[in-house]
Order: structure tokens, then sequence, then C-alpha cells
């Protein structure tokens, strides 16, 4: 910073200083007819000239280096800490918002940092010393024009109360046209469903419509502003003029001091009208920096406590615990009614695999997501070998669980890396242990094998295709601890079959927990936990339960809850 | 992640370029007036602003004299004072005016623009989409937006005043002594040079900002989307790898041209400076030797930063319009591009005014790529009102059938009709209030509940709506949420479990009330009792119109009157699915096994 502002007086001091030469050349060697001087003088206007030049040089090429690196950095901590804040931020933040951060609002700070801030401070100091120099030529006229600047500031300030508001309301509209362009993406297989372009493009054009009128308000403010501050210095000039000439004409001022007066005023022109570009600039710098600031200023709720301990995952046992476990989504408030889940007590032993069952919405994913801490419960506590699992680092815990989520997420990259993820050295013996596990076989066939890019910007699969993917990424490796939510929904009944077969002896001395639907899958646990709003209200044997418990027959059966409906 | 080329071959290049200089023109043409207008103000503000030195000389030369004169007259400096006012005025008025027309022409190009890149996404078949990423469009209709953005901020401005005083400056210089003008020729090569290199260099560097913050905006968006797996995965490490390379190009690309305009701005000044002293030296003999007058080359002088400066300014606007043209190519490209699945210039109506709902697939041939056909060449008729089953092994084939019945894809040979019309000869909006499908995909838009079920039919009342949710079983849920239909579902339904989401899509579809309802394991996230819950409604809906139902749970297949079993991408059964039991053939196998799962 401090050598950028040198470099920009320097260059500024040079640029000064040739038309002293010139005026020196001129009065003296050219009048005096002393061509001896000429040339020593011609090359004193070229050396500043020269510095002059590679002195701008020099601050730019710096200059936009380090902005450019600062905007980097600021981008690189931000992906940083978004990836390590909880899901439950990422629920209620759309990565539109997040995205006009990291780019636009980014950009804006680079640009302050490169132009804005410098030139601010270089004008600033200029406005003051021409200022200084006025009152001492005649300090009359001198005071007149630092009285000008109150209106500027007047103006300036107006500007600023305006401006912001705008500037940051066109930021956050960025945002969400980023948003709604996102989701007319992802979503556009149901908009061709169904037909809704127009509604679309409507919702779109109404956004657009307000950034357009945002940035309308804008340019007003802008331009109200940037001609009174043309307007200001000129009508200063006028009276200026008027003044002086009564001052000369008194014979208090002489003709050349007015003439070396209006000369300096004019020097002002440039730093005044500049006041307003560099407001602006300045102003949206603030609101980028507040916005993205917004996002780094979220601690992470969910991160290793100080007593957390890293834990080798062959030295887990694998019995699970959950411990009055309640839990409610951060976004739903905290009444008593907004509970998921409350008082959720169940134990699993090491090896063990139990089925959840229940009703759509009853809370079995939420249940499942507590184990990998995608959420931490509100209340009460789960175990791993009877360690709450916040006592264990995030990266370990990790690794002794392994998820499929309800819904396959691909990642556009090859199957070998959608698979292994975060597993670095994945051994090819592992990956077709996994894809043998999840009758993902198919992959072998794609175009270029495990190679084959997949996901977004790749080889579309199926619904059941990703699902099996999705299995093979959570077996892979082999984790202590299994969670399965619904995993086989999008099979049909054949690879349904073999898949179970194939789990049912990986799953031998993995403790699991498996989401299930349907009555088939349940053969592949020793136990069931029916999930009734947010409780477990009976566990056992799917025969014992079958036979005791109406509640899990209407859940589970077919047939029976067929009669009972009709 | 593999790195792709950057520049598009030679050809192609010419070709965008000259695309987006037509798509800027047909951005601007509408507002040719109002731009012929702005630069009117701007020259009044400038002509207005050259006007003040000279009212200020002619008050120092002539109203000062006059007021210290003998007869101690001031009018002719109030009257230079009063004109200095005026023109003061006129600049002030010209500039804010200036602001705002040309804000105005700028910012409703670029609503235009966003809109004609917006719809035409849209426009584009899957198969575009499915290559193209959201990442990327994303990116398109944000990033690229911003650059051509800041040509709006200023631009033309800089752009007329300094052609201004360049020429004008130019003609006073060859006026005042045309050897030393010619002097000043000299410098001409050089700025020429510099400028041409600048064109490439930057051209070449802004195009590769696009590509790499296109990039990085793809990761960005893509790993936060996923960002459950990301975390349950520790894939944050390597993530956050990618990341930086893709940051770190993103870095290197905006220096390249940052350091190219950083490059040609001194780069101007001081062939300017040079020149000046060139001159200077030159003049100063030429004084020396009576060629020249003393004043003339102090003028000469003062001109000549006057024909510097504004080079400087233009050099900026340059750099502004360079960014805007990379930008702009990459938007002309989206906008080249001929949707794969067009609507037809002169669409067909259909026979009555609603589809009966009558499918018809001729010898239809069909693969995703050229060298992998997926259906060989299938024939099949729908009767109006029948319920079709599709089942068969993962792979067969089904799900593309159902794209193509919804004409999400061409078929490559053979037709797909409605009631007679080809889906080709029909209008986007008949063929959509006909035939809607239902995935498992079921996309959520972030919004309330109402909103996303409204979407089946954008007129619905909360009526409507709320008898769609109640038909298909999904208003029980909905009403104990603490908002039910004005709850928010957060980013693509999050708020939502799984079945939730299921059964806010079936309502969708219900809503829209088609002839033909294509169902594709829209089931498969619910409970059973939700289930039979769905399929005693789609009993229902399936009396009075055509339906094709893909399921692996058979429970959904037995209310078919017909069922299909495919292999790969031929049709190996066909029939009542009690006949088919009782045949003993693959539906037979498959219904066993069903039968088996059920416990
Ligand atoms: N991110 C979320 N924010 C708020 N509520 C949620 C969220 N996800 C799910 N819910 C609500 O929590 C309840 C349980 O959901 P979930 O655990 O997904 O059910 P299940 O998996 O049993 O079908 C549902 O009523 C659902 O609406
Ligand atoms: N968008 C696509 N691009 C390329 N290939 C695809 C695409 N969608 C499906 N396929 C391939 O086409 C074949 C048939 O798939 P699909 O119709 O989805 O089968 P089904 O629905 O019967 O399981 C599969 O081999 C699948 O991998
Ligand atoms: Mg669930
Ligand atoms: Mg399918």
């Amino acid at each position: 910073m401090g050598w950028m502002l040198a470099l920009a007086f320097g260059a500024t001091a040079a640029l000064i200083a040739v038309p002293l030469v010139i005026r020196h050349l001129v009065d003296g060697p050219v009048r005096q007819r002393e061509p001896g001087a000429i040339p020593a003088l011609g090359a004193l206007v070229l050396a500043f000239g020269v510095t002059e030049a590679l002195l701008v040089f020099f601050r730019r090429w710096m200059q936009t280096a380090s902005a450019l690196g600062m905007e980097t950095a600021i981008r690189h901590d931000l992906y940083r800490h978004l990836q390590r804040l909880p899901v439950a931020f990422h629920d209620q933040w759309p990565s539109g918002q997040l995205l006009s951060r990291a780019t636009s609002d980014l950009a804006v700070l680079r640009r302050f940092l490169s132009f804005g801030l410098i030139f601010g401070i270089v004008n600033t100091t200029t406005y003051i010393a021409v200022i200084v120099l006025l009152l001492r030529l005649h300090w009359p006229l001198g005071l007149a024009v630092a009285v000008s600047a109150v209106p500027i500031i007047v103006v300036s300030k107006r500007v600023f109360s305006q401006y912001l508001t705008a500037a940051r309301r066109m930021q956050d509209l960025q945002g969400e046209l980023a948003t709604l362009v996102e989701s007319a993406a992802q979503g556009i297989r149901v908009i061709k469903a169904f037909g809704r372009h127009q509604h679309i493009g409507r919702q779109f054009a109404a956004n657009a419509r307000d950034l357009h009128d945002t940035a309308m308000a804008k340019t007003r403010v802008l331009a109200s502003c940037w001609s009174k501050l043309d307007l200001i210095p000129n009508l200063t000039l006028g009276l200026m003029l008027a003044v002086g000439a009564i001052e000369v004409a008194g014979g208090r001022l002489t003709v050349g001091g007015l003439v070396a007066f209006v000369a300096l005023q004019t020097a002002l022109l440039w730093p005044v009208q500049s006041i307003g570009w560099i407001i602006a600039n300045g102003q949206e710098a603030m609101t980028a920096a507040d916005r993205v600031y917004e996002v780094l200023d979220v601690r992470p709720a969910i991160t290793d406590r100080r007593t957390a301990r890293a834990v080798d995952p062959a030295t887990v046992r694998g019995r699970v615990r959950f411990e009055r476990v309640g839990f409610a989504y951060p976004s739903a408030g905290s009444s008593p009614r907004s509970a998921v889940l409350s008082e959720v007590s169940l134990d699993i032993a090491p090896g063990e695999t139990v089925a959840i069952v229940g009703a759509t919405g009853s809370g079995k994913t939420s249940l499942v997501s507590l184990l990998p801490r995608t959420h931490d419960p509100t209340t009460g506590r789960v175990t791993i070998d009877d360690r709450d699992i916040r006592d264990y680092t995030l990266d370990s815990l990790r690794s002794i669980v392994g998820v499929a989520f309800e819904e396959p997420t691909l990642f556009s990259m090859s199957v070998r890396e959608n698979l292994a993820l975060g597993c670095h050295g994945t051994s090819h013996s592992a990956l077709a242990e996994a894809i043998d596990i999840a009758q993902a076989g198919f992959v072998y066939d794609l175009p270029q094998g495990l190679d084959t890019r997949i996901g977004e910007q790749g080889h579309s699969l199926s619904g059941g295709q990703r699902q099996r993917l999705a299995l093979a990424r959570a077996v892979l490796g082999r984790p202590r601890v299994l969670v399965l939510d619904d995993p086989l929904s999008a099979l049909d009944v054949h690879t349904e079959a073999l898949v179970e077969t194939a789990l049912a002896a990986a799953l031998r001395d993995t403790t699991a927990i498996i989401v299930v639907h349907r009555p088939s899958t349940i053969a592949l646990a020793g136990r069931v936990a029916l999930l009734m709003d947010g409780t477990i209200t009976a566990v056992g044997t799917h025969s014992h339960l079958m036979a005791t418990i109406p509640a899990y027959r209407a859940v589970l059966s077919a047939t029976v809850g067929t009669e009972e409906a009709r | 992640m593999s790195r792709r080329r950057v520049d598009p071959p030679g050809s192609a290049l010419v070709r965008l370029r000259t695309a987006s200089r037509r798509l800027l023109w047909s951005l601007l043409r509408p507002h040719r007036r109002a731009l012929l207008l702005a630069v009117m103000l701007l020259l009044a503000q400038n002509l207005a602003g050259m006007a003040g030195p000279y009212l200020i000389k002619i008050g120092i030369d002539q109203g000062i004299p006059a007021l210290t004169g003998s007869g101690r007259d001031a009018t002719v400096l109030a009257v230079t004072a009063g004109l200095f006012a005026l023109a003061s005025a006129i600049e002030y008025a010209g500039k804010r005016g200036f602001m705002l027309l040309y804000g105005r022409i700028g910012q409703s190009a670029l609503l235009d623009l966003r809109q004609r890149v917006f719809d035409h996404f849209q426009r584009l078949s899957m198969s575009f989409h499915e290559r193209y990423t959201s990442g990327r469009m994303v990116s398109r209709l944000t990033s690229d937006m911003d650059s051509i953005a800041e040509l709006t901020d200023g631009g033309l401005n800089e752009l007329v005043v300094a052609a201004l005083s360049v020429v004008s400056v130019a003609g006073v210089l060859l006026w005042l002594d045309p050897p030393l003008a010619a002097v000043t020729m000299l410098s001409f090569p050089f700025l020429l040079v510099l400028s041409r290199w600048f064109q490439l260099a930057s051209a070449r560097a802004y195009r590769r900002t696009r590509e790499t913050v296109a990039r990085l905006i793809v990761h960005f968006v893509e790993s936060l989307d996923g960002i459950r797996a990301v975390q349950a995965f520790r894939r944050e490490g390597r993530n956050e790898q990618i990341f930086e390379g893709a940051n770190e190009d993103y870095r290197r690309a905006n220096l390249t041209a940052l350091r190219s305009i950083a490059i040609l701005s001194p780069g101007i000044m001081l062939i300017g400076n040079v020149t000046l002293a060139v001159v200077l030296t030159y003049g100063g003999y030429r004084v020396l030797h009576g060629q020249l007058e003393i004043g003339v080359l102090t003028a000469f002088l003062l001109y000549l930063r006057r024909f510097f400066d504004p080079m400087q300014q233009l050099s900026q606007f340059y750099n502004s319009l360079q960014s805007a043209t990379a930008a702009l190519e990459k938007l002309a490209d989206v906008l080249g591009r001929r949707p794969g699945v067009p609507e037809p210039p002169r669409p067909v109506a259909l026979p009555r005014h609603r589809a009966r709902g009558q499918l018809r697939l001729d010898n239809v041939q069909f693969g995703y790529r050229a060298d992998q056909l997926i259906l060989p060449a299938l024939d099949l008729v729908v009767p109006a009102g029948q319920t079709l089953a599709l089942v068969g092994t993962t792979g067969g084939g089904k799900t593309t059938i159902a794209r193509l019945i919804a004409r999400f894809y061409d078929p490559l040979d053979g037709a797909v009709s409605i009631d007679g019309v080809d889906l080709r000869h029909l209008s986007e909006r008949d063929l959509r209030r006909s035939i809607v499908m239902v995935t498992q995909e079921n996309y959520l838009f972030a919004g309330t509940i109402a909103d996303n079920i409204r979407f089946g039919r954008p007129s619905a009342s909360l009526d409507e709506i709320a008898q769609a949710a109640k038909a298909i079983g999904a208003a029980t849920f909905i009403d104990a949420l603490p908002d039910a239909y004005r709850t928010r579902v957060h980013r693509r339904g999050g708020r939502l479990s799984a079945g939730q989401r299921q059964l806010v899509a079936f309502a969708r579809a219900f809503l829209a009330d088609p002839a033909v309802l294509i169902l594709d394991e829209a089931t498969s996230s619910l409970d059973i009792p939700s289930e039979r819950l769905v399929q005693r409604a789609l009993r229902t809906i399936m009396s009075d119109r055509t339906a094709v139902v893909i399921a692996h749970r058979l429970s959904t297949v037995e209310i078919a009157d017909r069922v299909l079993v495919l292999d790969r991408g031929r049709i190996v059964e066909d029939g009542r699915p009690t006949d088919l039991v009782a045949a003993g053939g693959r539906y037979a196998d498959l219904h066993r096994q069903w039968l088996n799962s059920l416990g």
C-alpha cells in the first residue's frame, strides 16, 4: 500500500514537473537564444516523461498483482469456510447468493483496491494541498474556494445514504438472479415436462427488471451527484472571477495573481469530479465486503470439540447408541412442536444390523443424519463405543461412518473419483469389491470404464444406476458403521435381490442402520425399530413386530393395508 | 479435472467475433435514436465545458481592463459572468441528461440480453443441458453479464470525448505548424503497433478469463449443492485443491488481462511524453532559427497534452470493450445454438380442443449417442384411455421411451404421435398441456409448497391446489406443517423429506390434468401406506386418461390395463397383467419375485 502510494505520488510529481521545465525552457534558452541549453532541457523533459510513464507502469503492474492476489485469497478462504459450514446453513442459503459473493462482490472489492482507494487518497491530498496554496496566495478568495467544499460535502453525503442502499440491493438482487438461474438449470426437466418456460421466464424477467430498476436508481443518484460535482467547482470559478475582478479593480490583487489563481483552481476540477466516482466505488466495495463477511463471520456450528480425539477406525468396535436424542431443524424455530425427533433411544451392538421403519416424514432421514454429524442432536447424545460422537474428530468420525443418502449425489468427475471422494489411495481391489456389493458392474461397460466422467458434465445414468454408485461409495473402505437411507428404492426387484444378497454378506461384521420401506430389505436386519412421529415406539424382530404391533403392520404390509383401506 | 482447450480453432473464433458484434448491434439498434440524442447531449456538455476557459480568458483580458479603466464599465464582466453561468448550467444539464439516458439505454440493452439468453437456454434441448451444466449457465448469466455491464458504466462517454478531442486537437496541431505536426505524427505507428498488440493479447486473455471463471463457478456450485456428500465423505480437502487450481487459473487469466492494460496505458503515456520531448527540442531549435513563434510552440505543447491524455481514457474504454466482447462471444455462442428439439414454425392444432391421448410410436429408433442405439425399432400403439405399464431390467430403455413420448428428445428415425399428430408438429403449449411426465427426481423449486404445486397449472386457485394435494394424499402432512401451504421448502425442496417431495410432485402433475400422464418411478421413496393412497388416487385419475407407468413395484403395475416387458429396447412381452402372469414368461417371473419380496 505504502509503495503504491509512493509510486502514485511520484508519478503525479513528475507530471507537475514537466510543465515547470517547459516554462523554464521557454523563458530561458529559447527566449534568450541560447541553443546550447536546449538538448539538456529536452533531455530533462524526456527523463521526467519516461519516469512518469515508468512509475505509472510499475504502480499498475504491482497493484494489479496485489489486488488480484487479495481477491483470490479471500475467495479461497470463502470457499474453504463454506465447505466447513454445516448442511443446516446450506439448506437456508441459496448457492446463488454465495456464488455472487465469491465472484461479483470480490471483483468489486478488487477494483476498489486497485483504483478507488489509491485515487481517493491521492486526490484528497491534492485537493487539500491546492486549497492551502490558494489560501496563501490570497486568503479571502482562498477561503471562498475552501467554503465551496461545503456543498461538495453535502452532495457527497446524500450519495452516501442513497447509493449505499441501492448498491446493497443491487448485489442482493444479483445473488437472487444467480439463484434463480441455477434452479432454472437444475429444474430444467420439470420445467420442460410442464412446458413452463414462460412461467419461469416471467419470474426471471421480474427479477431482471428489479435489477434494471435498481441499476437505474443507482444511475440517477450518480447522475445527480456527478453533474453537481461538475457544477460546484465551475460556479466557484465564476464567482472567484467576479470577486477577483473587483479585487483587481480595487488594487488588492494583480492580474497575474488572478491568472495563477484561476489556473490553480482548475487543478481542483478533477479531484472534485472524481470524488463522486470514488465514493460510489468505495460504497460498492463496502457493501460487497459486508456481504462477504456476513458469510465469513458465521461460525461453523458443527466442529471438533476441544476434547475431540482422532481415533483409528481399525480400533473401533462399532457399538452405536442413541441416548434420549431429540432434534429440531434450526430453521424450524425452537417450539416443542417443531421437534422432529424426541426421546429416541436405541442401542445397536457391534456388527448388528438394525432397520428403521416409519411413515414418510416420520424422521428416519433426520435420525440417521445425526450419525455422520450432518446435524447435531438438540438434546441427548449419540455414542459410538460409549463415546459421544462429538468427542471424535469430525474427520475420524466420518471415516468410521459410511453413508448412502436417500438422494444419490454424483459429481461431475470420473466414476473412480466419485466412488473414492475423500478416500485417498483407494486400491483397485477395494473399488472392485464395493462395486460388486452394490451390483454396479455396469460401470465397466461405460465408454471409458471407471474413468468415464459422469454427473452433470458427463455420462447420464439412470436413477437405479446412481443409487447403486452411492451404495458402492458408502461401503467402499469397509467403514465400521454403515448408514443406508432407503438404499434400494430405485432398483428393480431382480437387481434388488442381488444387491441384498451381496450386502448381507458384507454387513456381517459391520454395524449398520438401514432405513427401509419394503419388507424384502428388512431381511437384512436382525432387529427393526419402528419410528412414529419422531419417537421409536417399538423395537424387535420383524416377525415379532408383525405379529404384535398393528401400526407396524400398517406401515409395512401391502396386503393388510389394502384390505384396511377398502 | 481435465483442462479443456481455451481457444476455439481460428475459423470458429472469427465466426464468434462476428457473431458477438452482430449481437451487440442487435442490442443497440432499437436504441439508435436515443443513442444519437445521448451523443448530442454529450457534445453539448463538452462544448459548454470548452467554452468555460475561453470565457474566463475574455473576462480577464477584456473585462478587468474595462472595469479598472477610466469608464469603470462592468458590463463586459457581467456579460461574461452571465455566459459563464449559462455554460456551466448547460454542462450540468448535459451531463446529467446524458448519464440518465445512457444509463437507460445500457440497462435496457442489458435487460434485453439477459432475457434473451435466459429464454434461449430454456428452449435448448435436454441433451444440450446435460452437457452444458447448470454452473456454466449461471456463469453466462451472471459473471459474463457483469463484464458487459461494465461497458454501461461510462464507456461511450470516454469514447466520444476522447475521439472528439483527438480529432479536433490533431486539426489544430496541423493548422498551427505542419512540420511540428508531422513530427507528432511519427508517434502514430508506435501507437498503432501498441494497440494492435493489446487487442490480440487482451482478447485472448479475456476469453481465458471467461473460461476459467466458468470452471470456477461450476465447481463452486456443484460442490456446495452436494455439500452433504462432500462432508460425509471428507471430500473438503480434495475439493479445496481443485478449487484452488481453478481459482489460480482465474487469477492468472485476470492477471494477464489486467497486465496487458497495465502495459497499454503507460505505454501510450510514454509515447506521448517522448513525443513531447522531441517536439520541444525540435521546436526550440526552430524558434531559435526564427522559423517559429514562441507563442505557437507554447500552444503546441499545451495541445499535445490534450492530444495524448484522452487516449488514456480511450484505452480504458478499449479495455472494457475487450472484456465485454469476450463475454459477448460466449453469449453469442449460446444464442447461436439451434434447439435440438425445436418448436415447429407453423404448429398443427390437435384435432379436438383437448387431446384424447392416443399415442403411437412408429418404427422409432433412438440412441443418446450415434454409436449406441437404445431403441432399435419400436412400434407401439396406446389407445386413448389405456394405462400402460413398462417393466424390464434397469437400462432396458423404459425411461428413454417415456422421454420420447414427452418429447425431451426426438427419435433419430420414425415418429411419435398423439391423436395422429406428430409431436414435432405440435406447439409447445399443446404438447405440454397434453403430456406431462413425473420422474423420481421430482425437483422442487425454492418457494412455498403452494407455488410448487401451482407449477402444474399457474392459474390454479389455492382451493384447487389444496384439492389436488388432498386427492393425492399429501394434504395430511402439508396441513401439519407450521405454515401449511405457505411453508417455504428451501433449495431443491430440502425442507421436506424425500417422500413428501414426491407427494408434492404428484400433486403438481395431478393439478396439470394432462391427457397423457407419464410416471417414471415416481413413487419410489414413498412408504407403503402413502404409496397405497397415491395408487388409489391414480386409479381415479387414470380412469379417464392415457397413462404410461414405469415402476418396479408391481403393485403399481397391477392397476395397469396392459404391460410391456422390455429387454434392450425391444418389446418381449405385451398383454394384460393377469394374462402375462398366467402365460408364465418374464413378467410372471418378475411377479413371483415381487410377491416373495413382500415377505
Ligand atoms: N432441512 C429441514 N428443515 C426443516 N424441516 C425438515 C428438514 N428436513 C426435513 N424436515 C422435516 O422433518 C420431518 C422428518 O423428515 P425426514 O427425516 O426426512 O423424514 P423421513 O426420512 O422419515 O421421510 C418432516 O416433516 C420434514 O418436513
Ligand atoms: N441422457 C443419457 N445419455 C446417454 N445415455 C443414456 C442417457 N440416459 C440413459 N442412457 C443410457 O440408455 C440406456 C437405457 O436407459 P434407460 O432408458 O434409462 O433405462 P431404464 O429406464 O429402462 O432403466 C442405459 O444404458 C443408459 O445408461
Ligand atoms: Mg427419508
Ligand atoms: Mg429408468
